[in-house]
């Protein structure tokens, strides 16, 4: 057994210079709620934990609404959501601006373990872990969400739709890790909606789970997104589906058309946690579920969670 | 040398890894001591500060039985690294009582029951005491979702929740209503006021 390190990075770039220094074996360490199970059954060979969350960068939490018209000129704020990546899932959950405007993060971040985990546990861990059944994914996927990464190449941007590539592994390069993830503001009458299926109330990975936002012209659907987890090796989003929505008004065939194809799009396993044929058909009900919600959501209805 | 939840043991873990010294303040008091790189939070309260009140039942963040608050927020300290609370304030179960009484949850749990084998009696405790800091009138149901990451497994939740309920109530109304003193009925109905924890004792 090798020693295992700590050290906490005073700045952005020192976290990149600790991780270059510490090779394959450094890991950002977030919440810690994964990885530190991980490193201690060996899971994961980890020898230095970078700890970052004493950065500026990774405890932001901050929403910016579009630039109303009226505004003076010049004025011009970049809108929309900024999580950093070790902002732990209470402070998501619980922000006014996010419970607003992102509903799908606060139903996926609310049932995310037990009330310790959520003390803890973030949304960058939770992508940066890259499990095919995380909760928060398809929730980001549908909103939208870009992960910020850096590393020693510099900066780039990684849509979440395009984060993982297999079970527990990600587009991050060596020294690379989430500082922060961004979500676009929503279009003005839309929603999101976000549901698992599990055979107990609370504690539980998910057997299926499902996301979804739409956004509205009049009665025609101008925008939508899909998103699934734990049907396929990643979460998956599914944008032929969520495409064949727009440009018609989201009738009952419409949702039928899109749970049978999403159904059919799945790729799922039959596991300890229930069977294909199971999944596929959880699919099919969850996605009606979450396109309802969504678009309840978006004509202006209290929909509870 | 490794556990029964296959993490080091104390010897191993301070033959192998960097030895580092965390300054923090434990349930009122500020400590410094000496760590292995590789404790968590856990490890350094029970091995090195011999708070032993948290329990390891898990591991893994599943049980709630080394829950703590760290700087006002329930976390499993299983699921923390020592180092990482450099700075930070910890309240364990050892630093809910006053000298002169014991918590109203403490008391509670004594009154209704709601322990049996009592491993899982501190976690409890802590989880308790973090949703009564920020809700002194918890619904049954705001109970079990705050509790749904401690775990039980002989007394079962009912004697819990109801022990949190009566806690909830003496919070926030000042007034103790034991369901045991007096005529030992159960529930808020007795409605006995007493300062004892138990008639007779």
């Amino acid at each position: 057994m090798q020693a295992l390190k700590y050290a906490r990075a005073a700045s952005v770039d020192d976290a990149i210079r600790l991780l270059r220094d510490g090779g394959e074996a450094a890991r950002v360490l977030a919440g810690g709620t994964d990885l530190i199970v991980q490193a201690r059954e060996r899971r994961r060979e980890v020898h230095l934990l970078v700890d970052i969350k004493r950065l500026a960068e990774t405890m932001v939490l901050a929403y910016h609404a579009p630039t109303p018209p009226d505004a003076p000129p010049g004025f011009y704020i970049y809108p929309g959501l900024e999580v950093g990546a070790a902002v732990p899932l209470y402070r998501v959950y619980g922000d006014p601006d996010v419970q607003r405007h992102y509903r799908a993060l606060v139903e996926a971040s609310h049932v995310i373990g037990g009330t310790a985990i959520q003390g803890r546990a973030t949304l960058g861990g939770n992508l940066a872990n890259a499990s095919p059944a995380a909760d928060s994914i398809p929730a980001m996927m549908a909103l939208g969400g870009v992960a910020r990464v850096v590393g020693a190449g510099g900066t780039r941007e990684i849509p979440v739709a395009e984060f993982c590539t297999g079970p527990g592994r990600s587009a991050l390069q060596p020294t690379e890790f989430i500082v922060s993830l961004y979500f676009p503001p929503p279009a003005s009458r839309s929603g999101s909606a976000w549901e698992r299926f599990i055979p107990r109330n609370e504690m539980d990975i998910a057997v299926v789970n499902a996301a979804a936002y739409l956004a509205f012209e009049g009665d025609t659907v101008s925008e939508a997104r899909l998103a699934l987890g734990a049907v396929a090796p990643t979460p998956l989003a599914l944008p032929d589906v969520a495409a064949a929505l727009v440009g018609r008004p989201l009738d009952d065939a419409a949702i039928d058309r899109a749970s049978a194809a999403a159904s059919a799009a799945a790729r799922p396993i039959s596991d300890m946690r229930g069977t294909e044929a199971q999944r596929r058909r959880l699919v099919g009900v969850l996605v009606g579920r979450v396109l309802r919600k969504a678009a309840a959501r978006a004509r202006g209805e209290e929909v509870p969670a | 040398m490794t556990t029964e939840t296959g993490r080091p043991a104390l010897e191993a873990r301070d033959a192998l890894d960097e030895r580092i010294v965390v300054t923090a303040t434990i349930n009122g008091d500020e400590r410094s001591w000496l760590s292995s790189s590789r404790d968590s939070l856990l490890e350094a309260l029970r091995e090195r500060l011999q708070l032993t009140g948290s329990k390891e039942g898990c591991n893994n963040g599943n049980c709630g039985a080394c829950s703590v608050i760290l700087d006002g927020r329930l976390v499993n300290s299983c699921l923390v690294m020592a180092a990482e609370v450099e700075g930070a304030s910890v309240t364990t179960v050892e630093g809910l009582a006053r000298p002169e009484a014991l918590h109203p949850l403490q008391t509670a749990f004594l009154e209704n029951a709601a322990l049996q084998c009592g491993i899982c009696t501190p976690g409890f405790l802590v989880a308790s005491s973090a949703l009564l800091a920020q809700n002194t009138a918890p619904s049954e149901e705001e109970i079990r979702f705050w509790l749904a990451g401690n775990l039980c497994r002989c007394t079962g939740y009912d004697k819990i929740i109801r022990a949190v309920q009566q806690a909830a109530e003496e919070v926030r109304t000042g007034v103790h209503r034991s369901p045991i003193a007096g005529t030992g009925t159960h529930g808020a109905e007795a409605g006995v006021e007493s300062n004892t924890a138990i008639e007779g004792e």
